[in-house]
């Protein structure tokens, strides 16, 4: 044999060696003689399923009790009491999982991907809160959601932020809304979840960062009351909106509110309460008018600017999809030479997958967030446009009353009000 | 005065109205929209054994401690062999159960002789913390019948599940309720 064919011999051998070590039991099935058994395979189930719609029933109870409790029996002490269940049975009991904050990203992968099914009891608590928003208010706010219960119970001490420090970080629950439908219509990832900060007090087990995360929103809670709820939560944003065109909503005061300005001070710690402006000078109609056609007009140009600062970020917002992550770390390696160590890389070379076809997965998924992200510029930069024209619009108001969209239907300024007081004595 | 006031109370009235329809307009879509996309059931997370890498992000990433995700024994594809690559170390001296030998950092596998030449293998539960060690063990020198699951009577069912999320290979899909587990049944 020539010296020169054993180089392939081997080669061949060693293919043989793969297809015996890929495809075959190495070990035969041993014959038992002793009359041995097979012990089954253990697949103990999940949790019975019921229990999901045995939570869509509870809800459906504790926001009706809630919304009872906040605008009839109009009783702070019995929305506590609420608040301590859901932190009980939603929070501690059912482990916080699945909640009507996380849905939202539910329902956008259901949206916009068709090979996912949305489980009924997800949609149904997506849902849900919002119906009872656009009839009572945020009454899911107030005593059922078991992110918003545990801040309701912590906060203390109201301080109060500056008006303009206050109007910049309640915009970020709209970006905070924005992308995470964005991302989880694009496959990428459910960021609410991943950054939600109470699951791992609930659960008493999580890591440590996400520990540190919820004591340090627990301690600030303490003076600015609902700091998750009022500067992050995306899904307020939605019971924001259907709040404010409310059937019923929660009032300040049980009667005719005789403009008394007790409860202007410090009775609401969310800057909630809209004064009365009765016999203020108004301003020159043709002037005011003038501003609200203005603005009126901004409105289209904030959303082309949304769209088009989405539209450039997009490669970069990408970057949240780890094929992405994962097509990068690959180019790199083989720009530079240097072997990508991550896990990751190390189970894509076990696929066998080459980096031409990652690559081009990537580009798929970059067209996919060019052609997606100008929306969520888009309805940001519309949030922005309407909000500021909602500045130039003065209504007049002749009582005090809680803003429909800000309010949590808490129940803390009843006790501000003399007419409540009196009502009470009586 | 009295007659412009409720001018204004009338517009108020009707933008409250029509935004109220607006927004009522989406609650009511959003349904007829999913109606044919929805699952009366409900979804869970599970591993697919032939993607599994045996990375060991099982561990560490879960936000349970331990890990809801588990080896599983196939008994079915197991050799039962006396040296078995998923209960003894790389480079173990002698075939035993002392501890030094264990591939299991947590003694979680139970050997047990059934008939010469055969041995018996289970994974204590209890015991185990989802390292998959064992499980790289046997799919390199056996017959891969040890392999990852995610034990769904520990597991929280997460929104969000933090290992498929940082599973290198993507082994971890949302499964249907009514199949929880992916057993292996072939190599």
């Amino acid at each position: 044999m020539n010296k020169r064919t054993i180089p392939y011999i081997l080669f061949l051998l060693m293919l043989l060696w793969h297809t015996v070590m890929f495809a075959q039991e190495r070990f035969p099935r041993p014959e038992f003689e002793s009359g041995y058994v097979y012990p089954e395979v253990q697949m103990p189930l999940q949790r019975s399923v019921a229990w999901e719609y045995i939570d869509v029933a509870v809800l459906v109870l504790a926001l009706s009790v809630s919304a009872w409790l906040a605008i009839w029996k109009r009783s702070r002490q019995g929305l506590i009491w609420m608040a301590v269940f859901s932190m009980a049975y939603f929070g501690f009991f059912r482990e916080g999982c699945i909640c009507s904050v996380g849905s939202v990203q539910n329902v956008s992968l259901a949206l916009f991907n068709a090979d996912y099914s949305i489980p009924l009891t997800a949609l149904l608590f997506f849902l849900i809160p919002l119906v009872f928003a656009l009839f009572f208010g945020r009454v899911f706010c107030a005593g059922v959601c078991p992110l918003g219960a545990i801040q309701e119970l912590t906060g203390i001490r109201p301080v109060k932020l500056p008006k303009t420090v206050e109007a910049v970080m309640t915009s970020i629950p709209f970006v905070y809304l924005a992308l995470a439908v964005l991302f989880s219509a694009m496959k990428s990832e459910f960021i609410i979840c991943r950054y939600d900060p109470f699951i791992g007090i609930y659960r008493l087990d999580a890591p440590y960062t996400m520990i540190i995360f919820g004591i340090l929103l627990l301690v600030a809670g303490i003076f600015l009351n609902r700091p998750y709820c009022r500067y992050l939560c995306p899904y307020g944003v939605l019971l924001g909106i259907f709040s404010r065109f409310a059937g019923r909503h929660l009032t300040i005061t049980p009667a005719e509110c005789t403009n008394c300005r007790l409860c202007e001070e410090d009775a609401c710690p969310y800057e909630a309460i809209v004064p009365s402006n009765e016999g203020q000078l108004k301003e020159d109609t043709a002037r005011s008018r003038k501003r609200f056609i203005a603005y009126l007009l901004l409105i289209p140009v904030f959303a082309a600017a949304g769209g088009l600062l989405f539209h450039t970020m997009a490669p970069g917002l990408s970057r949240i999809h780890r094929d992405v992550r994962l097509a990068r770390e690959m180019r790199i390696e083989q720009e530079t030479g240097i072997a990508a160590i991550s896990k990751a890389a190390v189970a894509f070379r076990e696929t066998g997958e080459t980096n031409e076809q990652l690559f081009a997965k990537e580009m798929e998924i970059i067209k996919r967030f060019r052609k997606s992200a100008p929306w969520a510029g888009i309805f940001l930069g519309l949030s922005l446009g309407i909000s500021l024209l909602s500045l130039t619009v003065v209504r007049k108001r002749t009582e005090y009353k809680p803003h429909q969209g800000k309010c949590y239907s808490c129940g803390r300024c009843f006790r501000y009000c003399p007419v409540e007081v009196n009502r009470k004595a009586k | 005065m009295k007659v412009k006031r409720n001018k204004y109370e009338s517009r108020r009235d009707f933008v409250r109205k029509a935004g109220k329809v607006l927004v009522a307009g989406p609650l009511i879509a959003l349904p007829l929209l999913l109606s044919k996309k929805t699952y009366a059931k409900e979804y869970v997370w599970q591993i697919d054994p032939f993607k599994c890498t045996t990375c060991g992000n099982c561990k560490t990433t879960c936000v349970l401690t331990p890990s809801a995700s588990k080896c599983v024994h196939a008994h079915v594809l197991c050799g039962y062999c006396d040296l078995c690559g998923g209960y003894l170390k790389e480079g173990a001296k002698t075939i035993s159960t002392g501890a030094e030998v264990q591939m299991c950092p947590v003694g979680a596998i139970e050997r047990r002789f059934v008939e010469e030449p055969f041995f018996e293998y289970n994974i204590n539960e209890d015991l185990c913390d989802g390292c998959a060690k064992c499980v790289k063990g046997c799919k390199d020198f056996g017959n891969g019948s040890l392999f990852m699951q995610i034990k769904q009577d520990l597991c929280v069912n997460c929104n969000d599940c933090a290992i498929a999320r940082n599973c290198p290979s993507q082994a971890i899909s949302r499964v249907p309720a009514d199949m929880q587990y992916r057993i292996k049944d072939r190599i």
